[in-house]
């Protein structure tokens, strides 16, 4: 294996499950995180070179958001319209969840399956910067960077999406009386 | 109608403002009530998404997919200059270095590649704990005891590591405790607690403190690297967890560390 490429591996690629879970989040129909990512890791690989700095990951997930940018115009351009059930969260995040064994995992699953819902209800620039921040844990610069917005358009969308997401989840889970946990 | 600070105390809960601005903030919330309860909302819903939201990892047959593209790019790569990019607009690699080269200062930078390619790795501690994060990161690698109970965990690392660090399940402040590792790190046998937070593993190593000079707080890769004293033993917590967070628990694990010293 060349130089380029073990370092591209030794940086990169660790953030891997990040970009997984950022083209999870943006595109939920099954099968089309897969392409996006293959797509953006490759991106990456080529732009290698133009890399300057030490936050790999944001340059990485900014990619991903490029590649689902792009994917997505091409599918409309063909004019393909995913089938509401292709929406659904689901079957897109019925993936590899490693969860170590609690003993509430039942409720837990409900619960999980309750939020994944909700917030593939939110528009997708709030879901994102969202999932940025909470999920991801990355900082307002690093999200205005990822999402190519001011940081000023990243804190408003943080506001409504979180406003959204707690109005939502009181009526769907706090409001219904539930077993006791 | 919302209060005009909402946004600050928004910030203020993401750890974007200053001390002085912090310091504001806090005073403005004691008087408010309606910001008081959009701290208390925020709060709500990251501690919903941070537990509730799936723990993902790439799943194995795609990260395989991914590794055969670029096998096949790296080829392509050795033949000819790669195709334009779609997606993401770079300089093309061979026009940049035919640029490059042909420009005065191409000696320098061939000398200067040169210099990178042969010149002596010298292999620092904050290196070998990236590759050691790195790895354990593959699958199957993590955990060599899985538990979340402390008393499981601990026990484990008498036959296994060198040394014996604190270990407690931190969940009620976000950081579960997954189970512990044996790794080899600075030379020696080390012990490895391994914690996840919401979607991301933080890895706090430890071993028998020689150390003369521990790295100070470093970024390195997209990783964060906090590093500790605690008795006789070194410590290093590692993770792309935010920084803040990171921070978080070696305070929990600090105070354990003083209490059960002076226990």
């Amino acid at each position: 294996m060349d130089e380029r490429r073990a370092r591209f591996e030794a940086q990169v690629l660790p953030h891997l499950d990040a970009a997984y879970r950022f083209a999870q989040w943006l595109s939920p129909a099954p099968g089309d995180a897969d392409d996006v990512v293959q797509e953006a890791v490759l991106r990456a690989f080529r732009g290698f070179d133009a890399l300057r700095g030490s936050d790999v990951k944001a340059w990485l997930l900014a990619i991903v958001r490029n590649c689902h940018s792009t994917a997505l115009t091409q599918r409309q351009r063909r004019g393909f319209v995913p089938l509401p059930e292709d929406n659904g969260a689901q079957t897109a995040y019925a993936m590899t969840a490693n969860t170590p064994g609690p003993e509430d995992v039942c409720i837990r699953g409900d619960e999980q399956r309750t939020l994944d819902r909700l917030i593939a209800a939110l528009p997708e620039e709030h879901r994102t910067v969202l999932m940025l921040r909470e999920i991801e844990e990355m900082d307002y610069r690093q999200i205005a960077q990822i999402t190519n917005v001011p940081i000023g358009t990243v804190m408003s969308r943080l506001a409504r999406s979180r406003a959204a997401l707690k109005a939502r989840w009181l009526q769907e889970v706090e409001g219904e009386p539930r077993a006791v946990r | 109608m919302r209060c005009a600070e909402s946004m600050r105390v928004q910030a203020y809960f993401d750890g974007e403002v200053d001390a002085v601005t912090g310091a504001d903030v806090e005073r403005h919330v004691e008087h408010c009530a309606e910001c008081c309860a959009l701290l208390r909302d925020l709060e709500q819903v990251r501690s919903v998404m941070r537990r509730d939201s799936a723990y993902v990892r790439t799943p194995p047959a795609l990260r395989a997919r991914v590794m055969r593209a670029l096998d096949v790019e790296s080829a392509a790569n050795a033949e000819s200059p790669p195709s334009v990019a779609r997606c993401w607009r770079i300089p093309r690699p061979r026009s940049f270095w035919a640029g490059a080269v042909s420009g005065a200062g191409g000696t320098a930078l061939a000398a200067s590649l040169l210099f990178f390619l042969w010149a002596p790795r010298t292999t620092s501690l904050v290196d070998e704990l990236v590759n050691a994060h790195v790895r354990s990161l593959m699958p199957a690698h993590l955990i060599d005891v899985a538990s979340t109970d402390k008393h499981t965990v601990k026990p484990w690392f008498a036959g296994h590591a060198d040394v014996s660090p604190v270990v407690a399940d931190f969940e009620p402040s976000g950081f579960r405790l997954i189970g512990g590792r044996a790794d080899y790190v600075n030379h020696q046998r080390s012990a490895v607690v391994v914690y996840q937070h919401g979607s991301h593993v933080i890895n706090v190593f430890s071993w028998a403190g020689n150390t003369p000079s521990l790295p100070s707080d470093v970024t390195r890769n997209g990783f964060h690297f906090i590093c500790w004293k605690t008795g006789d033993l070194d410590y290093c917590a590692v993770s792309d967890t935010a920084r803040s967070e990171l921070l978080g628990l070696v305070l929990l694990l600090q105070d354990l560390g003083a209490r059960d010293r002076r226990e």
